[in-house]
């Protein structure tokens, strides 16, 4: 197989404060790594870096599908105000940029994405009105619109319900191997990540850990990780580790 | 209803005021999203001192308003990638220091400043017949540049980071080209309104217009319609109560606001 990522002694600092410290690791074509670490842990900075948006005062970065990334951002960054229909955003996504008129084939290439991921039905509706989980559905759509071969997501289960969590799984595991795409995703999903993931990052400035899911995410690791704090092993104790 | 417009001086406030809603809906939309209702303020009042180094220098105040508006864009561009201040708080420091230069200059002066002062009020009703190939020449400038701009900024308006991921470094430099154009029109409006309600245009129709829009496409549209209407209404009005025709164009658009806000809550 293929390196899709490959990052190499990885420093980024804000000032004084160092965000990233000489990381390293690499994912293979094909794999599902997810991220998990906590607050302040440099988790979504290292995917600002991965995405190209972030300076770095050292190291190197190699990422292969870039041009055409499927990404889903925090919720937080968002302008929940803006005036859109849900299919605008998936069209945007198709096209690169915010549409100004209506191109059928874009519309209807975005419906197919929104039917793929269960949202064909919010099609019409405001950006405003749909609640987290539909939008994170739709952000979805957005991000498999142009069949990209890598797929980066920034806590694409934020907002969601259990079953809306087991969905996206499925949806994403799904287009991994029906495309063969990369995905990387930060969660705090650990019994998820364990469960789905081929890969786990563990990460807190530093690498804590890389490897396979079920090698790497033992309890002793994971309290070092979170310094004793939470429940280890509740997976859905997303209150407590939330970005 | 149609009697002002017999007048030569009232066609060519209509025509000026309509391409000023051209301008008013490539930015407004951006203005309001963005939360930047201050800067057209802060870059009128900028452009007044400006105005102001032009009287002193005996240069045409509108070139150096113009200099001086997108240095202070350039600023408060550059500021708020560099900076942690919010751009409100950067307009509120660039425009204060820029009026009290403004200010400096007249006081600089040997003649009564007068007509610095015809500069903070403006009038559409000045304008000539021979301003209006360069009305048309800006109207056009205006929907180049809106059309070519407005895909991107309208995306990392509503998706910032999503954007910069896609377009890379075009959303930093598409921020100065924003703030840049803000700054031309400031200048080109503050001869027709005066520096005092410049930001009326900016900010007026695009509000009232998001009260009522399903897309930001619709936004647009519904800007230049509103600030349109207001401009007819404002002179209809200016004309018949005898007012002065700048402040009737604002309160129409004020009642524009109104009335879209109430269709707004109607639909919940």
């Amino acid at each position: 197989m293929s390196v899709a990522i490959s990052v190499e002694g990885l420093t980024v600092r804000f000032g004084d404060v160092t965000a990233l410290d000489n990381v390293g690791f690499s994912v293979e074509a094909g794999e599902f790594v997810a991220i998990i670490g906590p607050n302040g842990a440099g988790k979504s900075t290292l995917l600002d870096v991965l995405l190209g948006v972030q300076k770095m005062e050292s190291g190197t970065v190699k990422v292969e599908g870039l041009d055409k990334v499927g990404y889903i951002p925090q919720r937080k960054d968002l302008d929940k105000r803006f005036p859109a229909k849900a299919i605008e955003l998936v069209v945007c996504g198709a096209m690169g940029f915010w549409p100004l008129v209506k191109r059928k084939g874009f519309e209807e290439r975005a419906l197919r994405a929104m039917k793929r991921v269960g949202v064909d039905h919010c099609a019409e509706q405001q950006i405003s009105t749909l609640s987290g989980g539909e939008l994170q559905r739709v952000y979805l759509a957005k991000s498999l619109v142009r069949d990209p071969s890598l797929l980066i997501l920034d806590e694409p289960a934020a907002g969601m319900d259990l079953a809306g969590e087991a969905d996206m799984y499925h949806l994403l595991l799904d287009y991994q191997k029906d495309y063969g795409a990369t995905v990387v995703m930060i969660t705090h999903d650990w019994e998820g990540a364990r469960v789905h993931a081929d890969k786990v990052l563990l990460l807190n400035k530093k690498v804590i850990a890389f490897g396979d899911a079920k090698d790497v995410m033992d309890e002793a690791r994971l309290l070092h990780l979170f310094h004793h704090r939470g429940h280890v092993g509740e997976s859905h104790d997303k209150e407590h580790y939330h970005d | 209803m149609i009697e002002p417009f017999q007048y030569e001086f009232m066609r060519n406030a209509l025509i000026a005021g309509i391409v000023l809603s051209g301008f008013a809906a490539c930015l407004g939309p951006f203005i309001v999203q963005r939360k930047m209702a201050f800067m057209g303020s802060g870059l009128a009042h900028a452009a007044f001192g400006g105005v102001a180094l032009g009287l002193l220098i005996d240069f045409s105040p509108i070139i150096t308003a113009l200099f001086f508006t997108q240095l202070v864009a350039f600023l408060i561009v550059w500021l708020e990638h560099r900076s942690k201040l919010s751009s409100d708080t950067i307009i509120g420091v660039l425009f204060s220091t820029a009026m009290a230069l403004g200010i400096i200059f007249l006081s600089m002066r040997e003649e009564y400043g007068a007509d610095a002062f015809s500069y903070l009020f403006g009038s559409v009703l000045t304008i000539t017949f021979n301003d209006m190939p360069l009305q048309f020449f800006l109207l056009l400038m205006a929907g180049i540049v809106g059309s070519g701009y407005w895909h991107r900024w309208a995306y990392a308006t509503f998706d910032r980071k999503s954007a910069e991921v896609e377009l890379g470094k075009k959303v930093r430099s598409d921020d100065y080209a924003l703030a840049f154009f803000i700054a031309f029109v400031t200048v080109f409006a503050i001869e027709l309104i005066g520096v005092l309600l410049v930001s009326a245009f900016l900010v007026l129709p695009a509000a009232a217009a998001r009260l009522v829009s399903r897309s930001f496409a619709q936004m647009t549209l519904l800007t230049f319609i509103i600030s349109a209407i207001s401009v007819v209404v404002g002179l209809i009005s200016s004309y018949h109560l005898d007012a002065p025709s700048g402040p009737c164009i604002v309160l129409a658009q004020a009642g524009l606001f109104g009335a879209c806000f109430s269709v707004g809550m109607r639909r919940g």
